[in-house]
């Protein structure tokens, strides 16, 4: 792309020129829900513009209309300084509007460039896209084989296919969804060098996260949401992360008390446990080896899709381990044993999918508590489940962790995403459980609600359980536990203590033990 | 304009019972149009079809003797609608209960005893298990689709009881008509009045019913029910074995398929006949989706349904209008319940050309 194409963005901006894109008091309401309520902002040719608020503050809605998925209830959008209204995505990518999904949408068969040309308009031949693909890959410090299959990728180039499928369109305002959430730091740096460049040829970022340092040190300008309506505009550079945070939570979010906690005897421990994947696009589990003490908080850190949910399924007992394993709970083996005999020798799990797995969003909260509570023995007796019981549980289980409700006992499916997880990890700390084991505990969760759910492990640990969080999140890894592993391609580091290690370490290890990076899902899937 | 669908935070409660109302008028619209091509006065045939059959006590009892089957077939199917698992045979199901009691009660010929007839039942009940237990089986060891497997038996069980009523069951002093001796009084189902049809099966209908709506509703046994079918991966969270389901469900309809099989061949036709059912374990599928997958919805949905069997007689007799429009009644009626379900998760919006127009504010 060096020197062909992009000649639009390559137009300096004019003094006095009208924004690139400017919303107008944009209204979106879903029947009683407004989810965004008069937003209105303005992104300027070259800006790197982050746009701020927490889950369910209404980001992606007002995304989703910049980009032709949704329309509007009221307010209007302009494009150079003219009204448009922008009927789909295809119009949206006609105007020059590019947009970097959080969740990928690719084959996984297939290759780089097969999946780039299913994705672009026309019929243009797959060799002549991977020609272009390599060449704008090579100039934006971007490297990507075009002709490797996806499923070998690191999630990092998966994400480098969608941006480099945006930049083939030579857009004028990329929007980023999250980028950074499914990257190693040392990979964010390299992202943030790609997106100086483009703001430096004139194309317009819209960047959307929760991360603020990041924010912070990239972005010139931010506009804020909050419950849908826009809270501020400011200059992240001239901002703290903490006054960045104010203005998105609207309150101080309480700070996270760490305890001089007792480590005691061993709780939970793993050895040796090795478990082909069931198919080929799941995770090896390598020989893992593991032990939590009485006390202490076991981070497992990683990018997604590394083997966690493999090793979750495992650890819970939803998936019989191998009898190679030796999986032990207080001394006892529990390797043959499955979900519910765990729980009942003290154990018990949060698992990371909200919807369909941790809970069944269109049944009541109390009767959700069954989930997870049947097989104790305290909410049903002779197989007739005690009403009052489960409706007296969820409801103390809704006021101790501060679960916000819109109605007494509604269906889960009912919650913000952030309440729900709180429910859920509540429902499991009120059986006080030995062993605890969450994967991602705060996934998705607003500031507040993170908070809650921190204390609330660290609150649990202080009393003598021993617990594993698997997490994507470092700052939680580094604000809640005592120690930090990290799974890489199915394979578990040794553990190192939190105060031994920093981001940079941890970084290292998640990438693959520091492995060059393009060499790694290939190395991997190798032998 | 343009008709959209807005997703409900909440199932609506009110639309869950309304929209199989919804769909009854609707189908009723379509027998209107139907009857109005075929060149009939529409007020007078849906009359003839719908009410008629509910102006005679005779009639009346007729209509719970066919509600019968259905209900008692419903009731099963909707637990295993309910957990994922789609047993289409409980037709074969049905007929193989008729099978395995009528081997009782011919074995039993011209012997007294007040045995003969609770034998026949749980020999009907095992019949119908055990025919269940077969896509039950394969599902569960080898992941086979039940929808094929329990389908095809079906026509197997069809078969098999042609050959035994032209066979083994035929009552040789019975000129060689392909059927057997009547059931001895003792192998017969008591009626529950004078000078109708109606018997003891109506009872079991009644009583399955409650059964089960107390096991769905009470029972962590219903709990898992529920849950296997909306939420798989929740269900294993919970520890449930999803194999294990798959037999309670399909052992469970069987059974109740095959207590509806017996208890109709004891009943009203009181001998082995080639052919015992109009299609009873098909229908039974209306009826468990038009009674909301509930117990306590699926009797009335079995009265309703079994209102098109009489209606439709009736109206061939006085209209000359051919059976088979009974199916079309019952078809449309299946399309309709589930085209209106969608109102049970989504509004309909009317919205103007640009939905920009419109505001949001509705409730």
């Amino acid at each position: 792309m060096s020197a062909n194409g992009n000649s639009e963005a390559k137009t300096p901006p004019t003094k006095g020129n009208p924004s690139l894109l400017e919303a107008r008091d944009i209204t979106k309401a879903f029947g009683d829900l407004y989810a965004n309520d008069h937003v209105s902002l303005s992104i300027m040719p070259g800006e790197i513009h982050a746009l701020l608020g927490e889950n369910g503050a209404g980001k992606s809605t007002l995304v989703k209309m910049m980009y032709g998925v949704l329309n509007p209830t009221s307010g209007q959008l302009f494009w150079e300084g003219e009204p448009v209204d922008i009927a789909s995505p295809a119009h949206a990518r006609a105007l020059g509007i590019g947009m970097v999904f959080q969740h990928f949408s690719l084959f996984e068969a297939l290759t780089v460039a097969e999946n780039i040309s299913l994705a672009l308009p026309g019929d243009r031949s797959v060799a002549d896209i991977a020609s272009e693909v390599a060449e704008v890959s090579a100039s934006y410090g971007l490297p990507l084989e075009p002709d490797r299959a996806v499923h070998t990728l690191s999630v990092g180039e998966r994400q480098r296919i969608e941006i480099v499928r945006c930049l083939l369109q030579h857009p004028r305002l990329l929007v980023m969804d999250e980028p950074t959430s499914v990257l190693t730091p040392q990979e964010a740096d390299k992202l943030f060098l790609t997106l100086e460049r483009l703001s430096g040829e004139g194309v317009a970022i819209l960047y959307i996260s929760h991360r603020l340092e990041e924010v912070k040190r990239l972005c010139s300008a931010a506009t804020i949401l909050r419950m849908g309506k826009n809270v501020g505009d400011c200059d992240p550079r001239n901002e703290t992360p903490a006054s960045l945070a104010r203005m998105m939570v609207g309150e101080e979010i309480e700070e996270i008390k760490a305890s001089d906690r007792a480590i005691g005897p061993v709780r939970f421990q793993v050895e040796n446990l090795t478990r082909k994947a069931d198919d080929i696009f799941g995770v090896d589990l390598n020989d893992i080896s593991l032990a939590v003490h009485s006390g202490q908080i076991l981070g497992i850190a990683g990018i997604a899709g590394n083997g966690q949910d493999e090793l979750f399924a495992l650890l819970s007992g939803e998936q019989k381990a191998p009898k190679s394993a030796l999986i032990e709970i207080d001394q006892q083996t529990v390797t043959g044993l499955d979900i519910n005999e765990r729980r009942n020798l003290g154990a018990a799990f949060v698992p990371e999918e909200r919807m369909g797995h941790g809970a069944v969003p269109h049944l009541i909260l109390s009767e959700n508590t069954l989930l997870s509570t049947h097989a104790i023995g305290i909410h049903v007796s002779s197989g007739l489940v005690d009403r009052k019981k489960t409706g007296a549980y969820s409801t103390k289980v809704v006021e101790r962790f501060d679960v916000r409700i819109p109605r007494p006992d509604p269906v889960a499916g009912n919650l913000s995403g952030g309440n729900l997880q709180k429910f859920m990890v509540g429902r499991e700390i009120s059986l006080n459980p030995g062993v605890l084991i969450v994967n991602q505990p705060t996934w998705g969760v607003d500031a507040g609600a993170a908070a809650t759910i921190r204390q609330a492990i660290i609150d649990l640990a202080s009393n003598g359980s021993a617990v594993i969080i698997i997490s994507q999140d470092l700052d939680e890894i580094f604000e809640i536990c005592d120690s930090v592993s990290v799974i890489s391609d199915g394979t578990l580091s040794p553990p190192v203590p939190i105060d031994k290690t920093d981001y940079e370490g941890i970084g290292l290890l998640m990438g693959g033990m520091g492995k060059s990076e393009t060499g790694k899902g290939g190395d991997s899937h190798a032998h | 304009m343009r008709i959209e669908l807005e997703a409900r935070g909440q199932p609506s409660v009110l639309m869950t019972w309304l929209s199989p109302v919804i769909a009854i008028l609707l189908t009723l619209l379509f027998g209107v149009l139907m009857f109005v091509l075929m060149g009939q006065d529409p007020i007078n045939a849906l009359y003839i079809y719908f009410v008629q059959p509910l102006t005679s006590a005779y009639q009346i009892q007729e209509l719970i003797v066919i509600a019968t089957p259905l209900i008692l077939i419903g009731i099963g199917l909707s637990i295993c609608f309910l957990s994922n698992n789609w047993n289409i045979g409980a037709e074969g199901q049905f007929v193989m209960g008729g099978v395995a009691g009528s081997w009782v009660a011919l074995t039993f010929h011209g012997v007294d005893g007040w045995w003969i007839l609770p034998l026949m039942m749980v020999a009907g009940i095992i019949g119908g298990l055990l025919w269940a237990l077969i896509p039950a089986f394969f599902k569960a060891r080898y992941n086979t689709n039940e929808i094929l497997t329990s389908l095809m038996l079906t026509y197997v069980a069809l078969q098999f009881l042609d050959y035994l009523a032209r066979g083994p069951f035929r009552d040789p002093d019975g000129f060689n008509f392909p059927e057997s001796k009547i059931f001895s009084p003792s192998a017969t189902m008591p009626l529950l009045s004078d000078g109708g049809r109606m018997h003891l099966g109506a009872i079991f209908a009644v009583v399955a019913a409650i059964v089960i709506a107390i096991m769905l509703w009470r029972t962590i046994k219903g709990f898992e029910v529920k849950i296997s079918g909306e939420a798989p991966r929740a269900a294993r969270f919970a520890g449930f074995n999803e194999k294990s389901m798959i037999y309670f469900s399909f052992l469970l309809s069987g059974s109740l398929a095959g207590l509806a099989g017996i208890s109709e061949v004891a009943g009203p036709i009181g001998q082995v006949l080639p052919v015992i059912s109009p299609g009873y374990g098909f229908t039974a599928i209306i009826v468990a989706f038009l009674g909301r997958l509930n117990p306590i919805g699926v009797i009335f949905a079995g009265l309703l349904l079994a209102l098109t069997y009489i209606g439709g007689e009736n109206a061939q007799i006085m209209l000359q209008i051919p059976d088979d429009a009974t199916s079309v009644f019952q078809g449309i009626l299946l399309f309709l319940i589930l085209a209106c379900d969608t109102l049970v998760r989504y509004k309909v919006k009317i919205t103007g050309f640009s939905s920009r127009q419109t505001t949001g504010g509705e409730g």
